[in-house]
């Protein structure tokens, strides 16, 4: 019952990047304990990126959060062993009365990195997003994808091992999103990051991911698991992504219907 | 382009997409004009000055038109004679001063009482349910009702000034620090969590900065609550010992019924308390939305 983070230098080699074993989440409702997520087991080795897939109310976002250690799980364990997770929220959530580089050396400043190194570590994680020459902008000078990679910056700043996902890319325009799915696939693999990322959109899902975990509702559980063998870089309209996605929808269709038969 | 030719397809691919990301950004990158001077001028400082032209002509003519005695509504140019007459005869700074710096003086210590009282109720829940209300409620309460006590307590002086000032100041300085507190998106709070600011680090790095546009607006109003109950304090508790501020000078205008000075002191009331909040707060409240982005353009 318990979210461990392990510290920086007591990181050793792992066969996993996060461990979600048994988990169980409920919240007080109104016809008393709701039962959110079911009993989800779930590992995340280290450099893989899994996507989560799930029509609302499948707890993925509850999910995300009991992993970033927002929340505790009411059953169950979740390990971390490199470190606090990153996390990116589908708003960008930069601080306003701060500048896109003044957001990534707050986070740097958080991790204790000292003073005289974070204005250069920053200027390069910008340059990892491709925003050089952003330091100075305000984030209401950015676009909605620049915010997006800023916020992305500012997550690689927790040099954590894991990155979770939340949704991150559903409030851009499509043309943007198709961009930061390349963007995000070429730092994953500069960095050899974990990634857990949640999303509903199935094409994105396999478009991105090694692995898909579809997820049922209410309550969520870990419905069936895809391994995606399609060589990256991917794109989203290659016609191995759009057949699997087809196979994707039907099973993730199958699971709302369920919901419409009492 | 040619030089693809000699590198690998891969590399290729990779200036494919930071160009298409240069081209995004560019497209997608929000203009940040700055409004030009010559329209600032025309669209917000031209009307207000054409309404005071309005009223002044307006004032003429009632007074042309006689529409009552001249000793109820005196010409513009009888009041504009007070004023030279005060400023010739060298007290209109003196009477200014007095007032003023008993108000910013007032305001001050209503902050330094006001914020750290604000932070306790916005963050300790039974300090906040136990006084939070009373504090709202005061707000409402005008502050003239404290002048009566405040002269029982601490007699005709300055200090029964700064009390009636504090009382009337401080619910509204502390109410806004607190709705600032409360307006703070609770996504910041979370991004601010998984970044690793918790406790007093979330306080000083989150919280406080995001709620610095509503302790703002309650500064604002704070120094209006002040001004207007040294106002009040001014004219019902006047004593030789006090001095001469706007207050009394109103006071003395209603004794020696004198309505051009009567008119003059509501001028300077009005004047004094348009300026320090156009040339203290405004700037302020507006240079920090603009930073933020919170500047809605018209």
């Amino acid at each position: 019952m318990a979210t461990t983070f392990a510290k920086a230098e007591d990181r050793v080699a792992v066969s996993h990047a996060a461990r979600i074993e048994h988990v169980s989440k409920s919240y007080p409702g109104p016809t008393g304990q709701q039962l959110v997520l079911d009993d989800i087991s779930l590992d995340v080795a280290p450099g893989e990126f899994v996507t989560l897939l799930g029509a609302s109310g499948c707890g993925k976002s509850t999910l995300l959060n009991l992993v970033a250690g927002l929340d505790r799980p009411t059953a169950g364990s979740i390990e971390t062993p490199g470190g606090r997770p990153a996390l990116m929220f589908q708003e960008h959530a930069l601080f306003p009365w701060l500048t896109a580089g003044k957001n990534i050396e707050l986070a740097l400043r958080l991790r204790g990195v000292p003073k005289n190194d974070r204005r250069g570590e920053a200027e390069r994680l910008l340059e990892l997003v491709r925003l050089t020459g952003a330091y100075g902008k305000r984030v209401h000078e950015l676009s909605g994808g620049m915010r997006q990679r800023v916020a992305l910056a500012r997550a690689l700043a927790q040099d954590s091992d894991l990155l979770l996902m939340d949704e991150p890319f559903a409030a851009l325009d499509a043309i943007t999103r198709d961009v930061l799915h390349d963007e995000l696939t070429r730092i994953w693999r500069e960095t050899r990051l974990s990634v857990l990322f949640v999303t509903h959109n199935v094409r994105e899902a396999v478009r991105l991911a090694e692995r898909v975990v579809l997820l049922s509702s209410r309550p969520g559980r870990i419905a069936r698991e895809w391994e995606i063998g399609i060589p990256q870089p991917r794109r989203i309209e290659d016609a191995a992504v759009a057949e699997l996605s087809v196979e994707i929808t039907e099973e993730l269709r199958g699971e709302i219907r369920r919901h419409g038969q009492h | 382009m040619g030089s693809t030719e000699t590198t690998t397809e891969a590399v290729a691919k990779t200036d494919d997409l930071a160009g298409l990301e240069a081209g995004l950004d560019a497209l997608d990158a929000v203009q940040v004009r700055r409004t030009p001077v010559r329209e600032v001028l025309l669209r917000k400082v031209l009307p207000p000055l054409v309404a005071v032209g309005l009223v002044l002509v307006v004032w003429q003519l009632l007074v042309w038109a006689r529409v009552t005695d001249e000793y109820k509504l005196p010409p513009p140019a009888a009041v504009w004679d007070s004023l030279t007459t005060m400023w010739l005869e060298g007290t209109l700074l003196d009477v200014l001063w007095t007032s003023v710096s008993r108000a910013l003086l007032g305001f001050v210590m209503a902050l330094a009482i006001g914020t750290p009282l604000g932070l306790l109720v916005a963050r300790v829940r039974f300090v906040r349910a136990a006084i939070g209300p009373i504090l709202s409620g005061l707000q409402s309460l005008p502050s003239v009702a404290w002048v009566a006590p405040a002269v029982l307590w601490l007699g005709l002086n300055d200090s029964m000034m700064y009390a009636v000032i504090l009382l009337g100041a401080v619910p509204s300085i502390a109410n806004g620090l607190v709705s600032g507190v409360d307006q703070v998106p609770p996504l910041f709070l979370r991004a601010g969590r998984t970044l690793g600011a918790t406790g007093l680090r979330g306080a000083w790095h989150v919280v406080m900065p995001a709620a610095l546009p509503g302790y703002l607006a309650g500064l604002k109003q704070g120094w209006a609550f002040s001004w207007r109950s040294l106002m009040a304090a001014e004219i019902i508790a006047s004593s030789p010992e006090l001095g001469l501020g706007l207050g009394q000078l109103l006071e003395n205008g209603r004794n020696n019924i004198d309505m051009p000075g009567i008119f003059l002191a509501i001028l300077l009331i009005l004047i004094v308390g348009i300026a320090i909040d156009l040339l203290i707060f405004s700037p302020l409240e507006r240079a920090v939305l603009r930073r933020r982005g919170l500047l809605v353009k018209s």
